[in-house]
C-alpha cells in the first residue's frame, strides 16, 4: 500500500523541527540562516512558512502520477510503488522540463553548480522502505506531520474534519489535485494563502494526461502520415511518368 | 590572402569575442553565472529563442523540399538547395544551443539509453537527431557534385525517396512537439497562449514561418551574392504565404472563439499588449500587404511581409516561452547580456558557416559559376556576410 504524509496545520507550532530534521536526513546544511529563508531551494527541501499565528508547511506533494516524472526525458524521475517521488541523478541531462511541468514548482535546481543536480523532497525513500516513517514525521513533536498508509491518513483527516468542522477548510488538500497526491495538507485557512496553486486553477486532471493525450497518437500517426506523404510523392511522380511515357509514344507515333 | 576588416566583420568579431567569454563563464562558473534563469524561471532566453525560435526558422527545408519534391512544384526547385543549407544548419546550431542550456550536457547521449517514451522532449530530442541525420544526407550531393564524386550522388538518388518522406515526417512531428511541450503546464502558461491546440499552432506557423524565410533568404542571398532575383519564385512563394496565414489566423480565431477568449484578448493588459504585438505583426501587417495584387508581384512588398511574419512569430514563440509566464510567477525575466552574447554568437555562427557554405559549394547553382569567377579575381566575399539573414540558431 502506498504510504503517504499528513501535515494538519492546526497542530503545527511551527519549531521548524522538520527543516532541521530534513536537512539532516539529506546532509544539507542548516543553521539559524537556513532557518530564516522562507523559500525552498537546492539547499531547503521543506520550509515552515508563518502567517500572522498559523503555519503552513511546504514540500513536494509526491503526485500519484506525478507531471515531473512523466516529462523526463531520461527517466531520472520516478514514482515508487511505496509512494515517494525519486531522483536517479547519474540519469539526469539537466533540461529542467520538470521544474516547468511540475503545478506545485517543487524542484529547484544547483544554479550555481558545474555538474547541477535537480534538488527536492524526496520523501526519505531509504526510510519508507524500511518501514520507518519520514525524517520529518518521526521529528514532529505535535504530529502535526504523520506518516501512514495513504487510505489510512485520508480516512484520519476525514475524521479530523467530521468532529471538528469549524477547526478546517473542509478539504483535504491533495486528496483529488491533479489526480491525487502522496502529500495531503488540512488546515484552518486556504492553503492557497501559502502559494499554493488554486484547486480550480489545476484541477483534478492527472497533469501526464494532458500531454499523453497527443503522445498516445503518434504511434498511429506515424505509419498513416508515412502513407499519405509516400502516397503524394508516389502520385506526383507517376504523374510525370506516365507524361513522359505519353510523350514519347506521341513522338513516335508521329514519326 | 589579404585580411581586410570591414564592417559587418568587425561587428563578427567582436560577437564572437563576448560569446567566447561567455562560453567561459558558462562552463567554469554554471548556469546561475551566465543567465538570469532561477528557480522560477528555469527557461529562459535559450530555450525560447535558441530552440523554439531556431527550430521554427529551420522549417523552410521540409517546406520546400515538400513543395518541390512530394508536390512537384518544379518551379521552386532552385530555392529548395539554400533552404536545405538553412535548415540544416538551423538544427546543428540548436543542437549546439542545448549544450550551452542543458546542465549536465555531457551527457545528452543519455537519450538514447535511458528512454523515457511518455515525454514530450524525449520526443523531440530523437526527431531532432534523426532528422539532423536526414538533413546531412539532404546536404551530401552539395558536397559530392563539388568534388565531382558520380558513385556516391547515385546512391543517394536511390534513398531520395525515402530521406525526403523520413524528413517530412519528423518535421512534422517534432514542429508539433515543441508545442505539445507546454500543454503539461494549463495552470501555468497564460490562457492566451495556453491551449489544447499549441501542438497544430506550432505546425501551422512553422510552414508559414518556412515559406517566409525562403522569400527571405532568397532576396538576402541574391543582394549579397548579385545574382538575379527570380521573381516568379518569389510570386509563388508569396502567395503560398498568404494561404498560410489565412489558415492560420482562422485556427487562432476559432481556438479563441470556442475557449470564450475573444472579449478578453481586446482587454488592455501586460499580456495583451503582446499578444496585441504579435498578432500585429503575424497576421495584420502581412495578410494586409499581401492582399494587395501589386505586393504579391514585388519584391520589396514580398520582402517585408516575409520579415514582418517571421518577427512576428518569433514574438509568438517567446511570448509563449517566456511573457506567457510571468503572471504565474509573479516577476519578470530579463535575459543577462550573457545569455543575450551567446545567443548572438550562434546566430553569426550560423551565417558565417552559411557564407563559406554558399561560396565553395554549388547551392545557388546557377550562380556557382559567376561566384567561382570572382574568387578567383578579387579576394573572396565576406565569410561572416551578416546580410545573408536566415537563420542559424
Amino acid at each position: 500500500m502506498s504510504k503517504a504524509l499528513l501535515y494538519d496545520a492546526t497542530l503545527c507550532i511551527g519549531c521548524k523541527q522538520c527543516e532541521g530534521a530534513c536537512a539532516q536526513q539529506n546532509k544539507l546544511p542548516y543553521d539559524d540562516n537556513v532557518a530564516a529563508e522562507t523559500v525552498q531551494s537546492a539547499h531547503k527541501y521543506t520550509v515552515v512558512l508563518t502567517k500572522d499565528d498559523k503555519f503552513m508547511r511546504r514540500l513536494c506533494m509526491h503526485c500519484e502520477e506525478p507531471a515531473c516524472a512523466s516529462v523526463c526525458p531520461v527517466g531520472a524521475l520516478h514514482k515508487t510503488s511505496e509512494g515517494p517521488v525519486v531522483y536517479d541523478v547519474w540519469k539526469c541531462i539537466g533540461c529542467r522540463y520538470c521544474m516547468v511541468a511540475c503545478a506545485f514548482s517543487q524542484p529547484k535546481y544547483e544554479w550555481g553548480a558545474l555538474n547541477p543536480r535537480v534538488r527536492k523532497c524526496i520523501m526519505c525513500p531509504d526510510r519508507v522502505v524500511a518501514g520507518k516513517p519520514t525524517a520529518c514525521a518521526e521529528i514532529c513533536p505535535t504530529g502535526a506531520t504523520k506518516f501512514g498508509d495513504r487510505d489510512d491518513l485520508i480516512r484520519e483527516a476525514q475524521e479530523r474534519i467530521r468532529q471538528n468542522p469549524s477547526n478546517y477548510v473542509n478539504r483535504i488538500y491533495g486528496m483529488k489535485e491533479v489526480g491525487g497526491t502522496s502529500v495531503l495538507l488540512l488546515s484552518s485557512v486556504k492553503v492557497e494563502e501559502y502559494g499554493f496553486p488554486a484547486s480550480a486553477r489545476i484541477g483534478d486532471t492527472p497533469m501526464p494526461e494532458y500531454t499523453g493525450r497527443v503522445m498516445e497518437r503518434i504511434p498511429d500517426f506515424i505509419p498513416v502520415w508515412t502513407l499519405v506523404l509516400g502516397g503524394i510523392y508516389w502520385v506526383s511522380h507517376r504523374r510525370e511518368e506516365v507524361a513522359e511515357a505519353e510523350a514519347e509514344e506521341k513522338n513516335g507515333s508521329a514519326r | 590572402m589579404k585580411f581586410k576588416l570591414t564592417f559587418w566583420k568587425i561587428v563578427f568579431l567582436i560577437i564572437m569575442v563576448l560569446g567566447l567569454y561567455s562560453t567561459f563563464v558558462r562552463y567554469f562558473y554554471g548556469l546561475g553565472a551566465v543567465s538570469n534563469m532561477t528557480d522560477q524561471f528555469p527557461w529562459g532566453l535559450w530555450i525560447g529563442f535558441d530552440c523554439l525560435c531556431g527550430v521554427m526558422l529551420a522549417a523552410g527545408g521540409f517546406c520546400m523540399v515538400g513543395a518541390v519534391y512530394l508536390f512537384n512544384v518544379e518551379s521552386l526547385h532552385s530555392v529548395v538547395r539554400p533552404a536545405v543549407l538553412t535548415a540544416f544548419l538551423g538544427y546543428v546550431l540548436f543542437i549546439v544551443g542545448l549544450l550551452f542550456d542543458l546542465g549536465r550536457p555531457w551527457f545528452i547521449w543519455h537519450q538514447l539509453i535511458y528512454r523515457n517514451p511518455h515525454s514530450v522532449m524525449f520526443e523531440v530530442g530523437m526527431c531532432v537527431m534523426t532528422y539532423t541525420t536526414v538533413l546531412f544526407f539532404e546536404f551530401l550531393p552539395n558536397v559530392f557534385e563539388r568534388f565531382n564524386l558520380k558513385t556516391p550522388i547515385k546512391w543517394i538518388q536511390k534513398v531520395y525517396p525515402i530521406l525526403i518522406v523520413l524528413g517530412i515526417l519528423l518535421s512534422t512531428l517534432h514542429q508539433s512537439s515543441l508545442g505539445s511541450l507546454y500543454l503539461i503546464m494549463p495552470s501555468k502558461l497564460h490562457p492566451f497562449w495556453y491551449t489544447p491546440a499549441l501542438p497544430f499552432f506550432f505546425f501551422g506557423s512553422a510552414v508559414a514561418v518556412g515559406l517566409a524565410m525562403t522569400i527571405f533568404e532568397s532576396t538576402q542571398s541574391a543582394r549579397a551574392f548579385g545574382r538575379q532575383l527570380e521573381l516568379p519564385v518569389l510570386v509563388t512563394l508569396g502567395g503560398a504565404l498568404l494561404v498560410a496565414l489565412w489558415v492560420n489566423l482562422l485556427l487562432r480565431f476559432e481556438d479563441y472563439y470556442h475557449r470564450g477568449m475573444l472579449a478578453q484578448i481586446f482587454k488592455p493588459s501586460y499580456e495583451a499588449y503582446f499578444l496585441w504585438l504579435e498578432l500585429t505583426l503575424t497576421f495584420v501587417i502581412p495578410i494586409g500587404l499581401l492582399s494587395f495584387k501589386k505586393v504579391r508581384l514585388s519584391p520589396n512588398g514580398l520582402y517585408l511581409a516575409s520579415v514582418c511574419t517571421v518577427l512576428g512569430f518569433i514574438t509568438n514563440r517567446l511570448n509563449i516561452a517566456l511573457i506567457g509566464f510571468e503572471t504565474y510567477v509573479g516577476h519578470h525575466y530579463m535575459p543577462k547580456w550573457t545569455e543575450f552574447s551567446i545567443t548572438l554568437m550562434i546566430i553569426a555562427m550560423g551565417f558565417a558557416l552559411f557564407g563559406v557554405a554558399a561560396k565553395y559549394l554549388p547551392i545557388f547553382p546557377e550562380a556557382h559559376h559567376a561566384v567561382k569567377a570572382r574568387l578567383r579575381t578579387e579576394p573572396g566575399p565576406v565569410v561572416s556576410t551578416p546580410v545573408l539573414g536566415h537563420a542559424g540558431d
